[in-house]
């Protein structure tokens, strides 16, 4: 199906400012906490979570001077669709050295989508762990839920059509930063 | 990837890359868990079809298949319906009524694996046939290889021992070449089959001559219940031109490691000391056979039933 091309829906410029506005939020809310920021992981869904956790972390960094554990979580042994969709490659499962028991870990992708992906992924961390407490950052959330979840920091909220796709460009993995919707499904 | 592994063959450099890198990935996310389980097949069952004794390599596939969360169902010819006379085909199209969506296959005859493959609906993997191929042994020692060294591409490999009757030599041979390392095969020349020359690999009689130019050694199993005929004259003599000691370990490169894919015969074709030093990969190699063989169960059972 013929996509048509439409201007981008976030640019690199805000992109950047986004990655900034959640980093501020993660600041304020985990700083809250008894233990302040040190407790605080950031656990990147691959592929582009991972990158997106990393650019976080900096930020966090750059703002508060104090640095913040980095790791990812590949829940595609997770996925309740792989009858569906069939089998893919495996992507890598980092944690930081002392695990996430009794840690805040927030995890991080880019679309939220169908929720899907983040089920599997708080399974895949019950597995691995037992957090303190489990928060859900993403970089667009465009609706269309099938699963009672909700994300606790969101760059921007878009309204899409079933029939549209979120395409989401990162600098590490596609060599620019931008977000786009595009018509057709895929 | 193919349906079935039944032979080393089925995969090509992609295909077995991926296996391995697969297989590099579980480990990771494995390593260092509590839960040791993921839950991928879930509701899927696999059956473990054991003609042939064997301890480490149906346990693996066992421990495999739990691991991924399958129903696993342990089938050993010895007290099961096959002392009574039933055939490979009854027993295949029993399981195949109970809903068996993988079966892995070992079996004393060459070429089980491809009539099974044939007669049931799931995907059927080689656990070893005869004297032909063990495609998952393969993969486990690459997976070995590379991991120590970092590469497989123009690694000297050399398989030391008997060749003729070694489904593990076979299956090595082809899947090293594919993946693009450099196979040498040493043996006496009543252990090379027929028809070697035109094997991917170079030939040799003196294992001396070869091992300063090893990367790897893979030290073959003495088949005990296989040499019905005067193969070679003594065990003695077997040892001294075939056997991997002490000295001959010293003329390794010093990266070189020792591999055998068990079980071993200590003081025949490898001694004692040799088997535990620093360099041998043997209790390594049990450890990722059962990583290498979850990526195989779930490349091969994850998806869709074509």
């Amino acid at each position: 199906m013929a996509r048509t091309p439409q201007p981008a829906l976030l640019s690199a410029a805000d992109v950047a400012r986004v990655v900034d506005r959640i980093a501020h939020q993660l600041i304020e809310r985990a700083a809250t906490a008894a233990d302040g920021l040190p407790q605080l992981v950031l656990v990147g869904i691959p592929t582009r979570g991972a990158p997106l956790a990393r650019r976080l972390a900096a930020r966090i960094e750059a703002f508060s001077g104090v640095s913040v554990d980095v790791g990812t979580v590949d829940i595609t042994l997770y996925r309740d669709d792989l009858r569906l969709r069939g089998v893919r490659a495996l992507e890598s499962t980092v944690l930081p050295d002392g695990g996430i028991d009794d840690r805040l870990v927030v995890l991080v992708d880019d679309v939220l989508f169908s929720g899907r992906s983040v089920r599997a992924a708080l399974d895949a961390l019950r597995d691995l762990g037992r957090p303190q407490a489990v928060q859900l950052a993403v970089l667009v959330d465009r609706g269309h839920r099938e699963l009672p979840i909700r994300a606790d920091y969101v760059g921007k909220n878009v309204p899409t059509s079933r029939s549209q796709q979120v395409r989401v460009h990162l600098a590490e993995i596609d060599g620019t930063d931008e977000v786009l919707v595009e018509e057709g499904a895929r | 990837m193919k349906r079935h592994l039944l032979e080393a063959a089925d995969l090509d450099r992609d295909d077995a890359t991926l296996v391995l890198d697969t297989a590099a990935q579980i480990e990771q996310a494995l390593a260092g868990r509590e839960v040791k389980k993921l839950p991928t097949l879930r509701g899927r069952t696999v059956v473990n079809l054991f003609y042939e004794d064997s301890t480490r390599t149906r346990i693996s596939f066992e421990l495999a298949a739990k691991r991924l969360s399958a129903d696993v169902i342990n089938f050993s010819a010895k007290g099961s319906s096959v002392s009574k006379g039933e055939s490979l085909k009854d027993t295949a199209l029993t399981l195949e009524a109970m809903g068996a969506d993988g079966v892995v296959v070992r079996h004393s005859a060459s070429g089980a694996p491809h009539r099974l493959a044939s007669w049931v609906k799931g995907s059927v993997v080689n656990a070893g046939d005869g004297t032909h191929e063990h495609p998952t042994q393969a993969l486990l020692d690459a997976y070995t290889i590379r991991h120590r060294l970092g590469r497989l591409e123009g690694v000297r490999v050399t398989i030391v021992g008997d060749v003729l009757h070694s489904r593990v030599a076979r299956s090595n041979v082809r899947l090293l070449h594919t993946l693009g390392a450099e196979v040498t095969l040493v043996a006496p020349p009543t252990l090379l089959p027929v028809g070697v020359g035109s094997w991917p690999a170079e030939v040799g009689y003196d294992l001396d001559a070869v091992l300063p130019k090893s990367d790897v050694v893979m030290m073959l199993r003495v088949q005990g219940e296989r040499m019905n005929a005067s193969f070679f004259p003594s065990a003695r003599e077997y040892s001294r031109r075939y056997g991997l000691d002490a000295r001959r370990m010293a003329a390794l490169p010093d990266d070189a490691i020792v591999m055998h894919p068990g079980p071993m015969n200590r003081g025949m074709e490898i001694a004692a000391e040799v088997a535990d030093s620093v360099r041998s990969t043997i209790v390594e190699q049990v450890a990722n056979g059962v990583s290498t063989r979850m990526a195989v169960l779930y490349l091969l059972l994850g998806g869709s039933p074509q």
